[in-house]
């Protein structure tokens, strides 16, 4: 994990065209109530791509992150994950959250739990991997996230950007093929997201296939292959980086991009 | 630059002198003037308070202790009796001296009262294993099996050369811990699954567990011991009938677990839904995430309203009275319904209350301790 936050040189793509789509999402449509949150979202992800999502607050881009991995569920529309199509089925569903892992900008860690039990916890059970493997492989990743001296506290002991390494670590515990981040630095205080990004950005060297809900628009410039803005539930314009914020189509974006800007 | 260590002083900058906290800030005289003497008024209560507690305290220890009679020779209570009516009244312990094998252990056979009080301190006894956490592993679970199987055996006999003792003539105390204790053991699981049923997706099971829990707390325990001891049986078939004990039993069962799955139900609605959600991003199934991640957290946050349900349980069983069942208070009841012993309540009803406080005050406490050190994670 040499890599660290550059926003000046992109990585090298690891996109793998030869492989079928990692994620795919055809036409989905979500309803709150009469509130219509997804509109007609199609969106493609190949194996080893790196997206990164962004849009206003309220736009929905949880929703749809959610939504593949079915914490949300969708009404219209089809989504595959990793060739399984999400449906009523629980076991296609357990299948596919094996190897979706997700980042909450929470960090949702289990507080009654120490840090090496956060990370054990689903290898063991949903994985049956015996209780030392699992603890050798949660080592491996806590000490990739560089925190492997706290694996006896508790979250709460530990700072936010320490809290949210060990989010990640605990998702890469299962070995998962996607990574989902739903806007993981957001909760954080300014001089730990960068230790947070440095994380992501090994990962995406790595070749892990991401969907990345952020507006670090330096991690976005550095790692992603494509941008997908997002604004009242529609994926309005997608990207290369470097075309999509140097050379916005829509007025939608370049409202947004100018917001952005504004705020940093 | 390793080398410099807390606590000591970088070259150049003196370290400042240690402060004392003023005086009288702290300390024992410092609490007494803050809390007690902090103004007139204020002295002028804790004064007449005192005056009262000091007063009242030593009538008590007068009663109880100095002019009491322990025990008086083969029911011959006119001592008592004039001790009552004299200037200086006093306590007659000696209606507990006498009767306290009655009281304890009703009216089972009295050469066989080693075997109600060896019940009482097995259960005793299994409380307090029960409650080490040491032991908390899966073997508790045969202990419990084998000491109630135990119990059993002794309390009905019939074998191993213990004599047969119907279910009628047992009493006392171990009435009381029988149906405290099975009514949690079975009360505590069914809370658990019901305040699950309430929260499930499937709608039959949500308006099951609502219906039952909305029926059994909008009655009183009175009448669902009613129903249990007088109306049941006229539903059985003919010739079939349920030990009475049994459905005082269920009855007290139903109704705790009604009460206890509303607390339970409290503290799963106040775990943030992300953790349900980590868990399932995890891909945890509904029993795992269940039993890992969300009853852990759930229940150390209710800990003190389930004691507290825990508490009001112990003492509401004393109610099975009402049906003619002879628990402790029922003992103790009956205890001065003889005429020589008639108007020797209070002292039965004292001793009584020690015994009902003994275990619900280690309850409390217990139940402090375990919330200390459950949640001492969630300090920084
Ligand atoms: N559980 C919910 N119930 C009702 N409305 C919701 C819920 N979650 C999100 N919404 C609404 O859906 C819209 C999209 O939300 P979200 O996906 O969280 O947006 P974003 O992540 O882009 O800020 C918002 O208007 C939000 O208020
Ligand atoms: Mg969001």
């Amino acid at each position: 994990m040499s890599a660290a936050l550059d926003t000046e040189t992109h990585l090298r793509s690891a996109v793998r065209t030869d492989a079928p789509p990692a994620i795919l999402l055809d036409k989905v449509n979500k309803w709150y109530g009469a509130m219509h949150v997804l509109r007609d979202v199609s969106l493609q992800v190949a194996t080893g791509e790196r997206v990164v999502v962004c849009g206003p607050s309220g736009s929905g881009k949880s929703t749809m992150i959610r939504c593949i991995n079915r914490l949300e569920q969708h009404q219209e529309g089809r989504i595959v994950v990793d060739g399984t199509e999400l449906s009523d089925d629980v076991r296609a569903l357990d299948a596919i959250r094996r190897e979706v892992g997700m980042v909450f900008q929470s960090f949702n860690l289990f507080p009654h739990l120490t840090i090496l039990e956060n990370c054990t916890l689903a290898p063991i059970w949903v994985r049956r991997m015996p209780k030392r493997e699992a603890e050798e492989l949660a080592m491996h990743y806590l000490t990739r996230v560089k925190i492997p001296d706290q694996a006896r506290k508790y979250p709460g002991q530990l700072s936010g950007g320490q809290q949210q390494r060990v989010a990640i670590a605990r998702a890469l515990c299962m070995k998962p093929k996607i990574m989902l981040f739903d806007e993981p630095t957001s909760a954080l205080d300014p001089e730990m997201i960068k230790e947070v990004l440095d994380t992501m950005v090994g990962l995406a060297e790595d070749g892990m296939t991401m969907i990345c809900v952020t507006h670090e628009m330096g991690f976005a410039r550095q790692v992603a292959d494509r941008v997908v803005f997002m604004d009242r539930g529609e994926v309005v314009e997608q990207g290369a980086p470097e075309s999509l914020f140097n050379d916005p189509k829509t007025e939608r974006l370049r409202t947004f991009l100018s917001q952005i800007l504004r705020g940093h | 630059m390793s080398d410099i260590s807390l606590g000591t002083s970088v070259a150049g900058i003196p370290e400042a002198a240690p402060r004392q906290p003023p005086a009288l800030t702290t300390g024992p005289v410092a609490w007494v003037r803050a809390n007690l003497f902090s103004s007139w008024l204020n002295t002028a209560l804790t004064l007449v308070l005192a005056y009262f507690i000091v007063r009242y305290a030593i009538g008590f220890v007068d009663w109880a202790f100095v002019n009491a009679i322990w025990s008086v020779p083969n029911n011959q209570t006119q001592a008592c009796r004039a001790l009552k009516a004299s200037a200086t009244p006093g306590a007659c312990w000696a209606v507990v001296t006498e009767k306290h094998r009655f009281i304890l252990f009703g009216t089972y056979p009295y050469e066989e009262h080693w075997r109600p009080a060896l019940v009482c301190v097995l259960f005793t006894a299994l409380y307090i294993v029960s409650g080490m956490r040491r032991f908390w592993r899966k073997e508790l679970a045969l202990v419990w099996i084998a000491t109630l199987v135990v119990i059993g055996i002794l309390m009905w006999g019939g074998i191993l050369g213990l004599s047969y003792v119907p279910q009628e003539r047992w009493g006392g105390l171990p009435i009381t811990l029988i149906l405290a204790t099975f009514g949690l053991a079975f009360a505590f699981p069914l809370s658990i699954l019901v305040a699950l049923g309430r929260r499930s997706s499937m709608p039959a099971v949500r308006v099951l567990c609502v219906a039952y829990v909305e029926l059994i707390r909008g009655v009183p325990l009175i009448s669902l011991l009613f129903m249990a001891s007088v109306m049941f049986p006229l539903f059985l078939p003919e010739g079939i009938n349920i030990d009475k004990l049994l459905r005082a039993q269920v009855a007290i069962t139903l109704f705790a677990g009604a009460y206890l799955a509303e607390v339970v139900r409290g503290g799963l609605q106040a775990l943030p839904k992300g953790q349900y959600e980590a868990a399932d991003a995890l891909g945890l199934s509904y029993w795992y995430k269940t039993g890992f991640i969300i009853l852990p957290q759930a229940l150390r946050l209710v800990i003190p309203p389930l004691v507290n349900t825990f508490i009001g349980f112990f003492k509401d069983t004393s109610l099975v009275l009402i049906i003619g069942i002879f628990d402790l208070l029922t003992a103790g009841k009956t205890a001065v319904v003889e005429p020589a012993w008639q108007g020797f309540g209070v002292e039965v009803y004292l001793a009584i209350s020690v015994i009902y406080f003994c275990y619900c005050f280690a309850m409390s406490r217990y139940s402090q301790n375990l919330e200390a050190e459950l949640n001492r994670h969630r300090g920084r």
